[in-house]
């Protein structure tokens, strides 16, 4: 599946499954406006029970703690899961986040994407 | 020459991306580094939100202001950017605002605790007659 991309304030570029994972790209700014949109996503592609999601976040020049918490729910199913979450592609400013909060240890972060496929 | 710069917004997360411009625009135009900037604009997207989520309870047409002010810190003897956030809304003490243990794995929460890490100083108060003030200051280096 793959969203319209022109439009800014679609976060969510595209979602495309690889064999039994799926691989969700996010894209532009991350915030309280549209942090509901990406958890409501994060809920249906865990209904799927792949075995791995991967969130490529090489687009996203920005995310605040309402992003964060979104990955913190969507870590958190994928341990009910037992699916694997993985983090792809995080600029300086996303990952800066995420060590502010001490939360860079416990999430799985890859540079590529396939380097994550291959984990 | 002092920026001197005044946001109304409406308690909208609709209008967060325009706090955002404004916000790296100022910081810029400060002379802040890559990295300040990035932070100034978190630490601004932070207040917004939980003015939007805790003072007005959600998003809604209340007004919200935001003062950019570079300023010289009697204190420190250097520049600094100021930026001042009011709201209308629910008063709190200031004593009880502070950010939540961060070793318990949950999400939301840290907002404050945000803030408080990526700007030099902080600090909460009750405006006259309704709502809270919060102050932020960083340094310019």
């Amino acid at each position: 599946m793959t969203n319209d991309t022109n439009d800014p304030r679609n976060v969510i570029k595209a979602i495309r499954n690889h064999d039994q994972d799926v691989i969700i790209e996010l894209a532009g700014e991350i915030d309280m406006k549209c942090s509901a949109k990406i958890k409501d996503k994060f809920k249906e592609i865990f209904q799927q029970k792949p075995h791995s999601v991967i969130v490529d976040m090489t687009e996203v020049n920005f995310m605040d703690s309402s992003g964060l918490a979104v990955l913190v729910v969507a870590l958190k199913r994928s341990r009910i899961n037992n699916s694997a979450l993985k983090l792809v592609g995080l600029t300086k400013d996303v990952l800066s986040i995420l060590e502010i909060c001490r939360l860079e240890t416990i999430f799985h972060i890859f540079d590529t994407t396939d380097e994550a496929l291959s984990k | 020459m002092d920026t001197k710069i005044e946001l109304h917004m409406c308690a909208n997360p609709d209008y967060l991306c325009v706090a955002r411009a404004v916000a790296r625009q100022v910081a810029q135009i400060s002379r802040l580094k890559k990295k300040e900037t990035e932070q100034i604009t978190l630490a601004v997207v932070e207040a917004l939100t939980n003015v939007i989520r805790h003072s007005y309870g959600g998003p809604c047409d209340k007004p919200i202001v935001i003062k950019f002010n570079k300023i010289k810190c009697p204190d420190e003897k250097k520049m600094a950017l100021e930026i001042v956030i009011r709201d209308f809304g629910k008063r709190v003490d200031p004593k009880t605002i502070e950010g939540r243990d961060l070793d318990e794995i949950r999400p939301g929460g840290v907002g404050v605790h945000i803030m408080q890490s990526v700007m030099d100083k902080t600090e909460f108060k009750q405006a006259e007659g309704s709502g809270m003030l919060l102050r932020m200051i960083k340094y310019i280096e």
